[in-house]
């Protein structure tokens, strides 16, 4: 009976620490088909936001930047679109992309009521934190959860992409100032 | 077939009493170029093929600007020994050097 009760005791707490485990593992490494939607809603964000600057701003350089996210974003989306269809991985939603999209969504509304050089201000140095912050997720988070080989590829390639376009956002805030 | 006639040209040209020049490639890909730095001499091209599915370019600031669409290559003949940093504009992580040797 003694022993029947303390088996049944270190099962729960083996129960528990797996349940935690898995838990905090299911937290902190997304799967592949999250990471898969993860990374295209990034891309899909910072599209939108390009294209709501090639229609509002007037200065040629943001302009130009705006239309040079436009073109690598779909670009490396596109890449991603074929490889999952490749791999036959059905990108999955998640909270990241869901809290990614809300951010992007008041972001645009707070950018719409702006014109001229406060608008040109407010979208470059968003797009510097943007980037910043989807490189930080890319580099601690995506590519080392990342399991198949031709994914993580693809995302260190995106990280080197949004990288420069990091650096590229800010020679252009640089020179709005 | 390319990289014979590449070979075969600067010998004629050498034939004919003419300076001995050279095509030098570097290939951008994974948002890079390799090699990232190349040893020249003057009068020698530097041929950028863009193997990205990304629009590129190699700029020296001051200087010359190549624009190189996808999947398509650009080039420069170089006239003037010296150290010449270049990088991508719409992606300033992306550098190279040329050396040019007179
Ligand atoms: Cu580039």
């Amino acid at each position: 009976m003694r022993v029947r009760l303390i088996s049944g005791i270190a099962a729960i707490a083996a129960l528990g620490l797996a349940g935690s485990l898995s838990l905090a593992t299911a937290a902190d490494k997304p799967s592949d088909p999250q990471i898969a939607h993860i990374a295209y809603t990034a891309g899909a964000i910072d599209v939108e936001a390009a294209k709501q600057a090639i229609a509002k701003s007037k200065n040629k350089d943001v302009v130009a930047f705006a239309e040079s996210m436009l073109r690598d974003h779909e670009a490396v989306n596109k890449q991603a679109l074929d490889l999952v269809k490749k791999l036959n991985v059905t990108p999955e939603d998640n909270a990241t992309s869901q809290a990614l999209s809300k951010a992007a969504t008041a972001e645009r509304d707070k950018l719409s009521g702006l014109e001229g050089a406060a608008f040109d201000k407010a979208y470059v140095d968003n797009e510097v934190a943007y980037h910043k912050q989807v490189n930080g997720a890319l580099e601690g988070l995506l590519i080392p959860s990342a399991q198949n080989a031709e994914l993580k590829s693809l995302l260190e390639t995106g990280l080197k992409l949004f990288r420069g376009h990091q650096q590229h956002a800010e020679h252009v805030a640089a020179a709005l100032k | 077939m390319r990289h014979l006639l590449l070979i075969a040209m600067p010998t004629l040209i050498l034939s004919a009493g003419m300076a001995q020049s050279a095509t030098i490639e570097v290939t951008i890909e994974k948002m890079a170029f390799s090699p990232a730095e190349v040893e020249v001499k003057i009068g020698d091209t530097i041929e950028w093929v863009n193997k990205d599915a990304f629009v590129h370019t190699a700029t020296v600031k001051g200087g010359w600007d190549v624009q190189l669409p996808v999947k398509k290559s650009g080039s420069v003949v170089v006239d003037k020994a010296g150290t010449l940093d270049y990088y991508c504009r719409f992606h300033p992580n992306m550098k190279g050097r040329i050396t040019v040797a007179p």
